[in-house]
């Protein structure tokens, strides 16, 4: 089955540029997992001699708020346009985004200035009219996790690991979860469409894991945002998540690939709640299981150490995965703060295992 | 003026029909096409699994044209139920997108101001008041400092951990939090915060946060809950019940 689908995976593919990128930064990436963007930056810089611009203008793009219903189209479509014209200032033409909610927003919106051409010339009027700028449409536009989908063999030809337990040999059973926004909205956008996305199973099957196909796959996290945002209407969220999860159970994987910050962020956090609320725990031995992003996976099997890449601020201990893979960590230094000084370490949860 | 006139006062201002609003939003002229109400977009829909939310029997009273029933459906909690995560737009066969419908809807509820009238649908303030003053303060949509347990308990004791200690541990992780300098959570500068506030008063965006503000003030009152600013009496009561 994995292997026919494959087939019509490889059928469905979109350009990535080659090098010199504008990088987009995620609102929730910074914030929840603090040290992934500087390790992506890293990568494309160190590992792949890549030329990548982390601009200090740039703002957020305010699609939680739109998608929460709280702005009008006109607001983000102009902050859009504002973050392509800093792209230009800069002297790039080839725009990576970090965050799968942005890269929806961004292609939607390139998407209806193409079916309704008067909105892209009101916006390049209002953007003047705010701010003096002006501004060229990307000549490539792309999601941080294409361009290490690109460069996926030149990883795993660095790498000092692979997805492969050293235990017992076998390849890790490795979930991929991609963020609704990254295809479901415009197929043509993604590496094998809505269907058949291949972003981050391309990098399971290049990295040495076994893809992991299970019932509710594609389903949503669960974000929902305005849903998750308000206390009252995050049983939303926590529903969807856990529908994912007991479809995964049978399977049981060893960890999970996120290429969404949020996806990220509630496939993590939501196994703390079910384990608490609960007393459900999805991994083993009362653990639950890894859920790590596509550069943080990468940094991991390229021999950074676990705690430089930020891994200790994951609620779901990352530790039984890093023992399959046998990566080599210092626990005492786990929770240190800068310069190893000591800051105590996380209270812990009641029922989900946490190191 | 009491509420009630004040929103017919605004129709008649600068509303000739619901419908002709409707009409003027994009995503409503690229969402509906001819919807046959084959209820696909139902089955897949993550929202109407866990509430009580059909969009396919949202798309059908939109396009019966039934000025009644679509202000009934503007003043109702079910068009604040999607999630908004466009699964449908990925399986309609008729090339429909409901959820960019219902974007429209959410859009023209607030700006006639009933959103007001469902308890779903007066929670926007809530998220102005967090999502969207965040935005205009740090130029972020979400920001560490304003994420704490009480409000986000789920995010849990590792977070928690992470925050009361952030000045050590986001040096340790090489970020530039508070800092005026290119990296992860650096200070958004007063140019740039000052282009997106610019951005905002140009493009409807500073209106449609004060239009918030000012229809749920009367609806607080009506409510008898306090109203002032930030995390008030009606803020807590619409973020958390």
């Amino acid at each position: 089955m994995i292997s026919r689908k494959n087939d019509i995976w490889a059928a469905y593919q979109k350009e990535i540029a080659d090098d010199h990128y504008y990088f987009a930064r995620s609102c929730i990436r910074q914030n929840i997992f603090p040290a992934a963007e500087n390790l992506y930056l890293n990568i494309l810089k160190d590992v792949l001699g890549k030329d990548i611009f982390d601009d200090i203008k740039q703002t957020t793009c305010t699609g939680i708020a739109y998608h929460s219903g709280l702005i009008p189209m006109e607001t983000i479509m102009t902050v859009v346009a504002r973050q392509f014209a800093l792209m230009n200032e800069a002297g790039y033409e080839n725009f990576v985004v970090s965050c799968v909610t942005s890269f929806g927003i961004y292609v939607e919106m390139l998407e209806t200035w193409k079916h309704f051409p008067e909105t892209e010339q009101k916006t390049r009027e209002a953007l003047k009219r705010a701010t003096g700028m002006t501004f060229s449409i990307p000549k490539n536009l792309v999601h941080a996790s294409d361009v290490i989908y690109k460069f996926r063999e030149e990883i795993a030809a660095k790498s000092k690991y692979r997805l492969v337990n050293v235990n017992t040999g076998e390849p890790l059973k490795v979930v991929d979860h991609i963020g609704c926004h990254y295809a479901k909205i415009f197929p043509s956008h993604g590496i094998g469409g809505a269907e058949y996305p291949y972003v981050l199973a391309g990098l399971i099957d290049e990295w040495g894991g076994q893809q992991v196909d299970y019932p509710e796959r594609r389903h949503c996290c669960g974000f929902g945002f305005r849903q998750y945002l308000l206390k009252s209407n995050r049983g939303y969220s926590v529903s969807n998540s856990k529908k994912k999860f007991d479809s995964m159970l049978p399977f049981k994987p060893d960890l999970i690939i996120a290429n969404c910050p949020g996806c990220t962020f509630f496939l993590d956090r939501w196994q703390y709640v079910i384990a608490e609320q609960e007393r459900i725990t999805y991994g083993e031995n009362g653990y639950g299981i890894p859920v790590l992003t596509y550069e943080e996976i990468a940094g991991l099997l390229l021999g950074n150490d676990p705690w430089d890449i930020g891994l200790q601020t994951h609620q779901v201990s990352v530790e039984p995965v890093l023992n399959k893979l046998g990566i080599l960590y210092n626990p005492e230094q786990k929770y240190n703060g800068f310069n190893g000084e000591n800051i105590g370490s996380p209270e812990y949860p009641q029922v989900l295992k946490c190191i | 003026m009491r509420l009630k006139d004040y929103q017919r006062f605004k129709r008649t201002r600068y509303m000739p029909t619901l419908y002709e609003e409707l009409e003027k939003d994009v995503r409503y002229r690229e969402g509906l096409k001819a919807c046959f109400n084959c209820g696909v977009c139902t089955a897949i829909c993550p929202a109407a699994e866990v509430s009580d939310y059909d969009p396919r029997r949202i798309l059908n009273i939109v396009q019966e044209k039934d000025e009644t029933a679509l202000e009934e459906l503007l003043k109702s909690d079910e068009i604040w139920r999607c999630g908004e995560c466009l699964s449908c737009k990925t399986r309609c066969p008729r090339g429909n997108t409901p959820c960019y419908v219902i974007q429209a809807l959410r859009g023209l509820s607030i700006e006639t101001g009933f959103f007001i009238e469902s308890e779903q649908g007066r929670k926007q303030l809530a998220i102005k008041r967090t999502v969207g003053d965040h935005i205009l303060k740090y130029g972020y949509c979400v920001y560490i400092d304003e994420v704490d347990l009480e409000m986000y308990p789920e995010q849990g004791p590792v977070w928690n951990w992470l925050r009361e200690n952030r000045g050590s541990i986001l040096q340790r992780l090489n970020t530039s939090y508070n800092k005026d300098q290119a990296g992860t959570l650096r200070r958004t500068s007063k140019k740039s915060l000052d282009d997106l506030k610019k951005i905002f008063d140009e493009t409807g965006g500073t209106k449609r946060l004060e239009k918030i503000e000012r229809y749920s003030s009367l609806k607080a009152k009506e409510l008898d809950k306090d109203f002032k600013e930030g995390k008030d009496e009606y803020f807590r009561y619409l973020y958390n019940k």
